[in-house]
């Protein structure tokens, strides 16, 4: 099922009466999920994420805009009538009842011709309880079982009344770092196995980026890109997503444009051709650096990290906007540890330039 | 470990609280088991300087209560009382709540109007409730007032029914304590309710819309589940509050606790106890030892069945 959302709009009245500061929570935001894939709604904390997710299902209604599901306008309809699975950030388990009776509440709930004998709702929620491997738990409480396994029943609830479209909101914030990992690629299994249509919300970048088909990045309900997760990575369009993007992240410097060079301080470190003569802020990626002796950047050398099979450059330089400036390179390149200073070449596609107001991507 | 001198300073903060409970709590029950003891024990007798009374050990004074007329009245009426109301009372006030937690509009105003009978004085109500229930008997074939219920009664096409006036009928009697009582017992229970419904996380009823459950549903298979711990504990309470009934009573029909030419019949353990007091402190004390036992018990059994119910 293709979702669609068109000039999608949310805005909260402000809470008290005093301050008329009402909240665009989502703002005009357009873009398409294509159908059995999964996306993940990626930005920081607060962003709108959750409020774009809650009107996908249905729960909040949008100020304004169009949420399309196929070809069906389904902005109007309510919640249970649009087919969808959502699995809370905590889950919502019902404390009281047994995972398998967690499963089979949206089966009960079911009515008319959608209505299904004892036996087909047992083999329903066996199935989904297999689907998330929980099918030893069905007699224990939500208490009884860890937050992974918690997950799992949550997404097992979501997923065995068939939805058309699956909602997750940050479903491994909950989770312990190595659970973190085994769990989403077990999201991901799940959502190949069944070639449900899947948003996915999170905060962590690495998250979205590892399991996502697209990602959305989305910066105080401004949609901001949207791509392939390797695309958005190496062609951000502004600042911002160069920013959020990336683990080390982005090693970003005050820069300027003169006569189609790019410089650093004094160093000219790139060609820029046909970019106007200007102050420019510069992102580098870690890897865009490039050791060699005779190098156009100088940087001040405080610290060599070994991990394995890269090695890590701490350095610093007076026209970083950062305190230090990381680089990863090849452990086969000889660093010499005891050097006060480095000299490196840079990367062209791994350099990005930004105009110093809009923090718009500059493109060379 | 707490080492000693903290302890003793532990001690004295809180001793005042320890001489008052001593003096006010533990010495009379103390003194009721005595007294319940001392079979005929009679306060009169016992101030008066100038005989010497010795009341013999024993246990009859409780075989005085067991056999007294008019106690299996009074057991009868405070056990109807507690079994008809605290489920009425329970049941409107979960549903009351509930209302009230899902209303914007209105809620404050509304929840001050059913929080008003916690604040009010019994005696007060039960006068209030009197007269809306009563007949007052001027002329000699009709009433010249017949209290606002008749009224409606009278308006929606029925007979007017005697209350609790004379010659009213035992079963006119009970509803109108079962209303009073169940009216009076909401707003604690309400409150209780309330709060736990403010407890209970949003996100059950959001989980709940995603999948299209109907309200009665959402009310008794997550609500009252997620409710039970508080529903356990106004129940309890309730029962607890009802086998104690007495001023109510006595709001509606006065100290004789009961309409007229028809004294008592409308008696209830406390009642029974109060009288006794200043007459026969033995009995009194036995019948106040075999209420705490009634109310122990049923107690107990209200925890056990709870503890299977309320869930997690
Ligand atoms: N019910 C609400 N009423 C008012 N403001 C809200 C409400 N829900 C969310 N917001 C505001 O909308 C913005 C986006 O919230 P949310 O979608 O929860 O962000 P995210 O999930 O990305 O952290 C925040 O500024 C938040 O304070
Ligand atoms: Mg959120």
């Amino acid at each position: 099922m293709k979702v669609v959302l068109q000039n999608l709009t949310k805005i909260f009245p402000s809470r008290d009466k005093k301050s008329n500061q009402e909240v665009v929570a989502v703002n005009d935001f357009s873009f398409e999920i294509p159908d059995g894939k999964l996306i993940g709604l990626l930005g920081p904390s607060g962003c709108g994420k959750s409020t774009t997710l809650y009107m996908i299902s249905g729960l909040q209604k949008p100020t304004s805009g169009k949420i399309f599901f196929g070809d069906d306008d389904v902005t109007e309809l309510s919640t249970e009538n649009r087919g969808i699975g959502l699995v809370f950030q905590n889950y919502a388990l019902y404390p009281h009842m047994t995972v398998k009776q967690n499963i089979l509440f949206p089966l009960e709930n079911l009515k008319g011709k959608d209505k299904l004998t004892k036996e087909e709702k047992l083999e329903r929620a066996k199935s989904a309880a297999k689907l998330v491997q929980i099918d030893e738990l069905m007699d224990r409480k939500p208490n009884e079982l860890s937050g992974g396994q918690q997950q799992r029943v949550a997404i097992a609830r979501a997923l065995v009344k068939m939805p058309r479209v699956l909602l997750l909101d940050e479903p491994l914030s909950n989770l312990d770092a190595r659970l973190r990992l085994q769990t989403r690629e077990e999201i991901r299994r799940i959502q190949k196995e069944t070639g449900i249509t899947t948003v996915f919300v999170t905060h962590d970048q690495e998250e979205a980026m590892s399991i996502s088909d697209m990602i959305v990045v989305m910066k105080l309900g401004v949609l901001q890109q949207i791509g392939k997760p390797q695309d958005v990575y190496d062609n951000p369009v502004n600042l911002f997503v160069a920013k959020f993007l990336g683990t080390p992240p982005i090693n970003v410097f005050n820069g300027a444009v003169k006569d189609g060079k790019l410089y650093i301080g004094d160093a000219a470190v790139l060609e820029t051709p046909g970019v106007a003569d200007q102050e420019v802020t510069v992102g580098i990626r870690p890897e865009g650096f490039e050791l060699e002796a005779d190098g156009a950047l100088e940087c001040q050398l405080s610290n060599v990290e070994v991990m394995g099979r890269d090695v890590s450059i701490v350095t610093t330089h007076p026209a970083s906007c950062n305190v230090t400036i990381r680089s990863i390179i090849d452990a086969d390149c000889k660093v010499d540890v005891t050097a006060t200073s480095v000299r490196y070449n840079l990367k062209p596609h791994k350099v990005f330039i930004f105009n110093k107001e809009t923090e718009e991507r500059i493109y060379f | 470990m707490v080492d000693t001198r903290k302890q003793w300073k532990a001690w004295l903060y809180l001793s005042p609280a320890i001489v008052l409970l001593l003096i006010f709590t533990v010495w009379p029950i103390f003194n009721t088991i005595r007294l319940s003891l001392m079979e005929g024990y009679n306060s009169t007798m016992a101030a008066n300087p100038y005989v010497d009374y010795e009341f013999p050990f024993g246990l009859g004074n409780f075989t005085r209560v067991l056999e007294y007329p008019n106690f299996l009245t009074c057991l009868k009426n405070t056990v109807l009382l507690c079994v008809i109301t605290v489920p009425i009372s329970t049941l409107l006030a979960l549903l009351i709540a509930v209302g009230l937690h899902s209303i914007k509009f209105l809620q404050k105003p509304l929840q001050t109007i059913f929080f008003m009978p916690y604040v009010t004085n019994s005696i007060a109500i039960g006068m209030v409730f009197a007269a809306m229930f009563n007949m007052v008997i001027g002329g000699s074939t009709r009433p010249d007032s017949v209290g606002i219920v008749n009224n409606i009664l009278e308006a929606l096409g029925f007979d007017y029914i005697n209350w609790t006036n004379a010659g009213s009928s035992y079963g006119a009697n009970l509803a109108v304590m079962v209303v009073y009582i169940v009216w009076n017992a909401l707003p604690f229970k309400i409150l209780v309710l309330l709060g736990g419904l403010q407890g209970i996380n949003k996100q059950y009823y959001e989980a709940a819309r995603v999948d299209g459950t109907k309200k009665s549903r959402v009310l008794w298979r997550i609500t009252v589940p997620l409710l039970s711990p508080m529903l356990a504990y106004v129940i309890i309470t309730g029962f607890i509050g009802g086998f104690k009934e007495y001023s109510s009573i006595v709001g509606i029909f006065g100290d004789t606790m009961g309409p007229a030419g028809n004294p008592y019949r409308m008696d209830t353990m406390v009642g029974f106890i109060y009288r006794a007091i200043g007459k026969q402190e033995g009995t009194a004390s036995a019948a106040a030892l075999i209420l705490f036992g009634i109310i122990f018990v049923v107690t107990m059994i209200n925890l056990a069945v709870s503890k299977k119910k309320t869930h997690y």
